[in-house]
């Protein structure tokens, strides 16, 4: 098997939506795999016959990539996060016209009021566990949160 | 009909209202606690709702989680199952307040039902017939109560008004301990259910538990399903059921199902509902009511053609009753066995994950349960895993599938009663039909 073959079925791989390909020849075999986390392998299974050993592995197919890339960028990590003590219904602010309790950003102290939780007409208002910087505020003003929900990150 | 319903409860009964509001086209809502993610109903549900930590108390019994929950997913229905809120009369009282449907009846039904003293008072009047006792709460006055007792025939058993299933009750055999009995009974009444309030009882040496199934639209008509034997118990848990109860002229099946019935329409009663009685000596004694659809229901589901959970959903969609008395035609026999995670002889429970599950099959034999292979089934709960039901045209037919569907029956990784369950289907007394309350705890007192 010559190395233009094997450098042509790589190409064809990456061209398409396979993510994998195994071809047998008399009794060698090629089988070139795309992985999303690590640069695909590429395994022989019969020993070649004269020719140079391994093919370079092909990059990583870009599309893998950035679906990886993308789902990291639109969710903050949830760690450090203050959890919801209760199902209801998140507000950043104490009133619809007054601004938000904190910002991300804004230093907090233990006990600094970062949201209110408001369940059937009663505004819970959820403190600070520890003290820190607001780094991620991962839920949108008026929506429902349920019991052990991340609200709000605090490095 | 209803269009969202909110599931408040877990384990096996919440896929069993799931399931009932699918076929219906219901939306369905799961609340549950951080224990309960992996739980198939939640899986399966249109919405689920994170409403608390594992103990009870703060998730399933959090009255405002609950309510929250309906109105951020604007639910119309809420089912509260078995067990929970189901019997809780404030609970009924505030969803309805809050402007949902209670899928059960009325918060004053719950309450009157769930006072003993008041439902065997309703009963009397509307012709059920009852345990012979006290006629009402005892009185304070020792000679009145002793009186009472001389009355009714000793032995005697003391009960709290706001007790029931088989919690708060005393057998008194003689008068030597009858009054300090009493005082005993009072004190815990008041501990477990805040309220000291105690009625006494003729104490019925050898009965068997047997109960009626109603259906009642709230709309002026209300029928009776037939009737169901449970008195394989221990402890007060029923271990198997069967509908019909083995061995009971049908003339007074049908009588006290139809007095059933008559009692539902009195007292205006809306939904599923259970009226259980004591069966000794071919007559019927009323003890409790339960106002809410019951663990057991598949037997009488089998032998009647009837979804009960489907038909809940239609009451409380303010649907009449589509099915008149003349209607029910009640064939065959089926059983039931309560499949626990407990150790089949100690009885202690015995959570852990389910390395493989594999239900039964075949034609006549049915699994409620919501566990599956890898499923962990926490210590928090109750350790009802799964029901094995099985139906055929008769006792022996329902009993021989039983014991195939059991050999059949993998639950590997934790323990079961599955063995106590082969054990006895085989057993001679309960084969024959008919054995009294106390004959499962009597057996293994024997044995072990």
């Amino acid at each position: 098997m010559d190395i233009r073959k094997v450098k042509k079925l790589i190409e064809l791989l990456e061209e398409s939506n396979i993510g994998e390909i195994e071809i047998k020849e008399g009794e060698e075999s090629v089988r070139i795999s795309r992985n999303t986390s690590a640069p695909a392998p590429v395994s022989y299974a019969a020993p070649m016959q004269g020719a140079s050993a391994v093919v370079p592995a092909p990059a990583t197919a870009p599309q893998a990539d950035t679906q990886v890339a993308e789902s990291a960028a639109s969710a903050p990590s949830t760690d450090n996060a203050v959890l919801s003590p209760m199902v209801g219904t998140f507000y950043r602010s104490p009133s619809p016209d007054a601004s938000a309790f904190v910002e991300v950003g804004q230093a907090v102290r233990v006990g600094d009021v970062l949201c209110i939780v408001e369940a059937m007409k009663m505004m819970n208002q959820i403190e600070a566990d520890r003290a820190g910087t607001v780094t991620a505020i991962h839920v949108e003003n008026g929506a429902a949160v349920e019991f052990d929900q991340p609200l709000i990150s605090i490095s | 009909m209803l269009e969202k319903v909110l599931i408040a409860n877990r384990g096996e009964i919440a896929l069993r209202v799931l399931r009932a509001c699918k076929e219906l086209g219901i939306k369905t809502v799961a609340v549950h606690s951080t224990a309960d993610r992996e739980l198939k109903h939640v899986r399966l549900a249109d919405e689920a709702v994170c409403i608390g930590p594992p103990p009870s108390a703060q998730s399933y019994l959090d009255v405002p989680a609950i309510i929250s929950v309906a109105e951020l997913t604007n639910a119309d229905g809420i089912h509260p199952g078995y067990g929970f809120l189901s019997e809780n009369a404030d609970f009924a009282e505030q969803v309805e307040k809050s402007g949902f449907t209670f899928i059960g009846p009325t918060a004053e039904t719950i309450r009157l039902m769930g006072d003993k003293v008041s439902a065997k008072h309703q009963m009397r009047r509307t012709g059920v017939p009852t345990v012979p006792g006290s006629e009402g709460a005892l009185p304070n006055d020792p000679d009145e109560v002793l009186r009472i007792a001389r009355e009714i025939g000793f032995p005697v058993i003391v009960k709290a008004a706001a007790g029931g299933g088989g919690r708060g009750m005393r057998v008194v055999h003689n008068e030597a301990v009858l009054l300090s009995s009493i005082q005993v009974t009072q004190s815990e009444a008041q501990a477990a259910f805040g309220s000291p309030v105690v009625y006494m009882e003729k104490f019925l040496q050898r009965p068997r538990h047997v109960e009626i199934q109603v259906l009642a639209d709230g709309q002026g008509n209300a029928i009776h399903l037939g009737d169901r034997d449970c008195s394989l118990q221990r402890r007060h848990q029923k271990v198997i059921e069967e509908a019909p109860a083995p061995g009971i002229d049908d003339a007074l099946r049908n009588e006290i199902g139809e007095s059933c019935v008559r009692a539902c329409l009195d007292m205006g009663y809306r939904g599923a509902g259970t009226f259980e009685f004591l069966y000794e000596d071919n007559a019927f004694y009323f003890i409790e009511m339960n106002t809410r659809v019951q663990v057991e229901h598949p037997v009488t589901e089998m032998i009647s053609g009837v979804d009960i959970v489907r038909e809940q959903l239609l009451i409380a969609g303010g649907e009449p009753l589509s099915i008149k008395q003349e209607d029910v035609v009640l064939t065959g026999h089926s059983i039931e066995c309560r499949i626990n995670a407990e150790d089949p002889r100690t009885f202690m429970p015995s959570p852990g994950t389910i390395k493989t599950f594999h239900a039964p099959g075949g034609h006549g034999v049915r699994v409620d349960s919501h566990v599956y292979s890898g499923y962990t089934v926490p210590p928090y709960y109750d350790s009802l895993i799964g029901k094995l039901i099985t139906y055929a045209d008769t006792r022996e037919g329902a009993l021989a599938k039983m014991r195939q569907a059991l050999d059949e029956l993998v639950v590997d990784g934790i323990r079961t009663n599955a063995a106590l369950h082969r054990e006895l289907v085989t057993d001679t007394s309960f084969l024959a039909g008919g054995v009294s309350i106390h004959y499962l705890e009597s057996k293994l007192e024997h044995e072990h």
